[in-house]
């Protein structure tokens, strides 16, 4: 049904033109209540249950500003190294749907409150590429509109609609990057890292549930292209409905190629905004309004300016946590990586874990492998995110600590990672219910000792001609009669000992 | 004993605190009143007689058991503004957009006038979401004044001046964006306040024009006015731009006044409120009220505010652009009417048929001069420049008010016009608010008290009496002692001179 664009390859399309980026990305941030009442700001509840006068917009209810949402997107800013405004208010934005109760949203226009900022961003590479922040603002969010009698759920050949408004007035976030030249190939890529590393930052200072998902992180991505040797930038497309990190990167690379086909065949770049399509991965024009819309913004009256003082500003600078890129450096020189084995860390999406185990105790190459190795073969096993396993970075620090003591070998604390995995409680509850602890009575391996030097003569005379290294053999031999209970140390010394010249 | 229905607010409270009367005899006396005379006077379009005896009894019941009385007025009946939600009743704001709303919820005045013990009669008439100077643009049809029923009680809240011209509530409530409070105060003899914006919450009062909407007391007398203000006033946690301070001591500032010495008040006459277009009566009476005030004691000067001149446009562009985005929330899709909705069209063809059938003519027009106003490309040449004169008002206030303590001026230049006199020109209608407006922009406290009576049509004249913001008890101070010298000259009470009203047999 849908005509597929024509494409011009990747490769001819960096050679023509530079592509310049410019995201918006709507952060639906986690405070208690909503934007402007004391509603419950929380996904998944029951139609219209979360709701009173002042999210449904009844006649005669007023808003009021709700403090935590403002002190997170202060937050926000200051970690963007944005400035703060000293003085800024909010905005009517007018326009008439049905699922926006007073058929105006209140929002910030021309006086946002942080400005002027920037993010570093981490590439696949580990290399670094700053994108500028043009500002961030508050707004509240609209309810949800959900279409029936049709076969899509979209408006189109529908027959009637339900409005949910429990996400009405909920706090939103909008952040918006300046133009973004410069990033050439990388320029999907690009999208991609960046709004990784906002949902990284979003992480760490608790402000979101940042689940692209579910919607707590929505980016609009806009693209346009400068023909090679030209100086203004060309019409930029916006593309919404992008709702995971490869599908950033995926749009963005289907803009650059299709806007470069229309281009080069002597044709315009229409300005609009444009849908993504999970399935197609390209992107498809949404429907043309005749008159561009004229929101009538003017200063919302029921609010007073937001005058934040500078000691405000700085006593919520203080409450900024390590931000993930300090967090890297800082990891990098302390646990002594290679910019490579930071990046598979980064990638693998380790490095918040295996930091927070080694806080908890553990020595950061016993952390790390654990992570990498045998848990993130358990998250791809079951196939989610490594942050998704239901085993704690405390459980893991003290499975550690057990296998340093020597209460368990490492075959062991497999066994109990994998009753915490399976729900069966604490590592040492699992080592208890299981009867997991480490055999080191020595008579009772002097016996197995025995017995598997027995089982192979011609090992033993080899150790005992002094080939110390064959010993290895018998500990298997051990490890494997004790059904890996045993202490593979313990038993080594034991056999050194029996096959003594 | 007189009939209760002519007692002051202050006096039936002391005979209900005292027990000489029941706050249901009360009610009974005004519910009576109102079934006699409301079907030529028209100022309810809802009456609560069930609850309002209810809450009646409450009262007696409260004062039977020794408790103190909630509050200066609890028991005295109030006839309340229909703009501001009621739980227990249909709140229309006089449009068909909202006929049988009900509201869930209470606005915080009228959660402090129940906690008060203040009755609540029902909800009166007003010009549709409180946009007029007659309540000629009520979607339920005109009030009509009880000093001439030919004529209009003022607007938008010319039900809560009729009621109590026709002294059918002692008490009301109303709400003042350009003048709907001292307007319609001014053309039925009565007395109505705009406090500092701020000063009385706007939770649940239906939005006219957020950033000039005030609700405030309407009554007889000064005094009853400074009672009720002091009710319905104070911060709201609700309300943003409520004035997180204490209420101005206004009861207080009534009693002092009601001495009649004004020695070392210094008023300023606003001279741009003369002169073509005022209704010689009109001046004659507030010339009059001036010279009574300088033999009170005060010292008069003329005080000049050039920037007066611009507030009638400027607060048609800022009005109108406010209502376009407050109204826009009647689109039938939640509550109240909803046109047109039969399975055939979308939800935009229902939105668009509703506000059309819903709405009338004034509303519709003012909304699409503030659309207009707020659209890319004219907002600056507009709204932005309304803006500006907004502030150099504020600017001639704050000069004034280095050299007066008070500013006087008719209320409004004529006394109430015929019914359908001004319907097909808007513009001479927008006049009838050509001095309240002021105070709006600016935000400060205004009054407006009767002055005496026009020699040409023998309809009442209001004096209004602005005063700086947060600085309401200068306005009462000055008013009680006028209207004290007054009544003493006359020898009775103006409001005395309403005629009687045909009383409908039962």
């Amino acid at each position: 049904m849908t005509r597929t664009a024509a494409l011009m390859s990747y490769e001819d399309v960096l050679g023509r033109f530079e592509p310049v980026l410019g995201l918006e990305v709507h952060v639906e941030l986690s405070t208690a209540t909503k934007m402007f009442c004391g509603c419950a700001n929380r996904f998944g509840a029951e139609p219209n249950t979360l709701v009173c006068p002042t999210c449904l917009g009844l006649p005669g209810s007023l808003p009021v500003l709700n403090r935590a949402a403002v002190e997170s997107v202060m937050r926000i800013g200051l970690a963007l190294n944005c400035l703060i405004a000293p003085w800024c208010r909010f905005a009517r934005k007018n326009y008439f749907y049905p699922d926006m109760p007073k058929n105006f949203q209140i929002s910030q226009y021309d006086e946002p409150i942080a400005f002027d900022g920037s993010l570093v961003v981490a590439l696949d590479d580990g290399s670094e590429f700053t994108v500028g922040i043009e500002r961030v603002h508050m707004e509240e969010d609209t309810g949800k509109s959900l279409h029936r009698g049709s076969s899509t759920g979209r408006i189109h050949g529908s027959d009637h609609s339900l409005l949910d408004y429990n996400r009405a007035g909920v706090p939103l976030m909008e952040i918006v990057t300046k133009p973004v030249p410069g990033a050439g190939h990388r320029a999907p890529e690009v999208a991609r890292c960046y709004v990784t590393a906002l949902r990284d930052l979003l992480r760490a200072l608790h402000v979101s549930d940042v689940r692209m998902d579910q919607g707590s992180l929505r980016c609009d991505a806009n693209v346009s292209l400068t023909p090679r040797g030209a100086s203004a930038f060309g019409t930029r497309t916006e593309t919404k409905n992008v709702n995971s990190l490869r599908s950033v990167e995926r749009a963005v690379r289907h803009e650059m190629q299709r806007q470069a086909e229309v281009l080069a065949g002597g044709g315009t770049v229409i300005q609009e905004t444009r849908h993504f399509d999970e399935a197609s991965w390209t992107t498809m024009a949404g429907r043309r309004k005749e008159t561009s819309e004229d929101y009538r913004y003017f200063p919302e009256p029921d609010l007073v300016p937001i005058a934040p003082s500078q000691q405000w500003i700085e006593d919520l600078r203080t409450t900024l946590p390590e931000l993930p890129w300090q967090r890297r450096a800082r990891a990098q020189a302390d646990w002594g990586l290679s910019d490579a084995e930071l990046r598979d860390l980064v990638n693998a999406g380790a490095l918040e874990l295996i930091a927070a185990t080694v806080d908890a105790g553990a020595p950061p190459s016993e952390a790390r492998s654990w992570w990498v190795s045998y848990l993130t073969q358990q998250a791809n096993t079951r196939d989610v995110e490594l942050a998704e396993l239901p085993v704690t970075p405390a459980q893991l620090a003290r499975l550690i600590e057990m296998v340093t003591e020597g209460a368990l070998t490492t075959t062991l604390a497999r066994q109990v990672v994998d009753g915490v995995l399976a729900g069966e409680g604490e590592p040492d509850e699992v080592v208890a219910a299981r009867g997991l602890a480490v055999v080191s009575d020595d008579s009772e391996l002097q016996a197995a000792v025995d017995e598997a030097l027995a089982a192979q003569p011609e090992v033993a005379e080899k150790i005992r001609g002094g080939k110390t290294a064959a010993a290895g053999a018998v500990v298997g031999a051990v490890m494997k009669a004790t059904g890996g209970k045993a202490d593979a140390k313990r038993v080594h010394e034991l056999v050194l000992a029996r096959c003594r010249p | 004993m007189t009939e209760l229905t002519r007692w002051t607010a202050a006096a039936l409270a002391q005979a209900i605190h005292t027990r000489e009367v029941t706050a249901v005899a009360v009610t009974r006396a005004h519910l009576d009143r109102i079934a006699a005379v409301d079907g030529p006077v028209h100022a309810f379009l809802h009456v609560d007689a069930g609850g309002a005896l209810a809450a009646a009894a409450r009262v007696d019941a409260a004062l039977d058991d020794d408790e103190a009385p909630a509050s200066p007025l609890a028991g005295v009946p109030l006839a309340l503004k229909d703009v501001f939600t009621t739980a227990d009743m249909p709140t229309t704001c006089g449009s068909r957009t909202l006929r049988g709303w009900q509201p869930p919820y209470d606005a915080t005045v009228v959660g402090r006038l129940r906690e008060a013990g203040v009755v609540i009669l029902g909800k009166t008439n007003m010009d549709e979401f409180a946009m007029g100077s007659s309540t000629e643009n009520s979607g339920y049809g005109p009030t009509h004044n009880p000093w001439d029923l030919d004529r209009i009680p003022g607007g938008s809240g010319g039900g809560a001046s009729a009621s109590l011209a026709a002294f059918e509530a002692p008490l009301a409530i109303g709400t003042d964006t350009g003048g709907s409070i001292r307007q319609p105060s001014s053309v039925t003899g009565t007395v109505g306040v705009k406090p500092t914006y701020g000063g009385v919450s706007r939770y649940g009062l239906v939005a006219f024009s957020s950033s000039l909407d005030q609700g405030g007391p309407c009554a007889r007398t000064v005094l009853d006015a400074a009672l009720l203000h002091e009710i319905i006033g104070g911060h709201d946690p609700l309300d943003s731009t409520s004035i997180d301070a204490p209420v101005p001591p206004v009861a207080e500032a009534a009693r002092q006044g009601s001495s009649g010495d004004l020695h070392g008040v210094r008023v300023g006459v606003v001279t741009q409120f003369s002169g073509e277009g005022y209704q010689p009566g009109v001046l004659r009476a507030f010339e009059a009220a001036v010279e009574q005030l300088t033999a009170l004691g005060a010292e008069v000067v003329e005080v000049s505010c050039p920037s007066f001149d611009y507030a009638l446009p400027a607060y048609y562009l800022i009005a109108p652009s406010e209502c376009s985005s407050n109204l826009a929330r009647f689109d039938g899709m939640r509550y109240g009417l909803r046109e047109g909705d039969d399975g055939s069209r979308s939800a935009e063809e229902v939105m668009a048929r509703t506000r059309d059938a819903g709405f009338g003519a004034e509303v519709k027009r003012r909304i699409m001069i503030g659309t207009y106003a707020l659209s890319s490309g004219y907002y600056d040449a507009y709204y932005g420049q309304a803006q500006k004169v907004r502030t150099l008002i504020r600017r001639d206030f704050e000069a004034a008010f280095e050299r007066v303590d008070v500013l006087v001026s008719p209320t409004t230049p004529t006394t109430a016009f015929r019914i359908g006199e001004r319907v097909d020109d808007p513009l001479a209608m927008y006049l009838a608010d050509l001095c309240t407006i002021p105070a709006n922009l600016a935000g400060n406290a205004a009054l407006s008290v009767p002055c005496g009576l026009s020699e040409e049509d023998g309809m009442p004249v209001g004096l209004q009496v602005m005063s700086p913001t947060q600085a309401d008890h200068r306005g009462y101070r000055l008013a009680a002692a006028y209207e004290a010298a007054r009544d003493a000259a006359a020898g009775e009470s103006l409001i005395n001179a309403v005629p009687q009203l045909e009383v409908a047999t039962r």
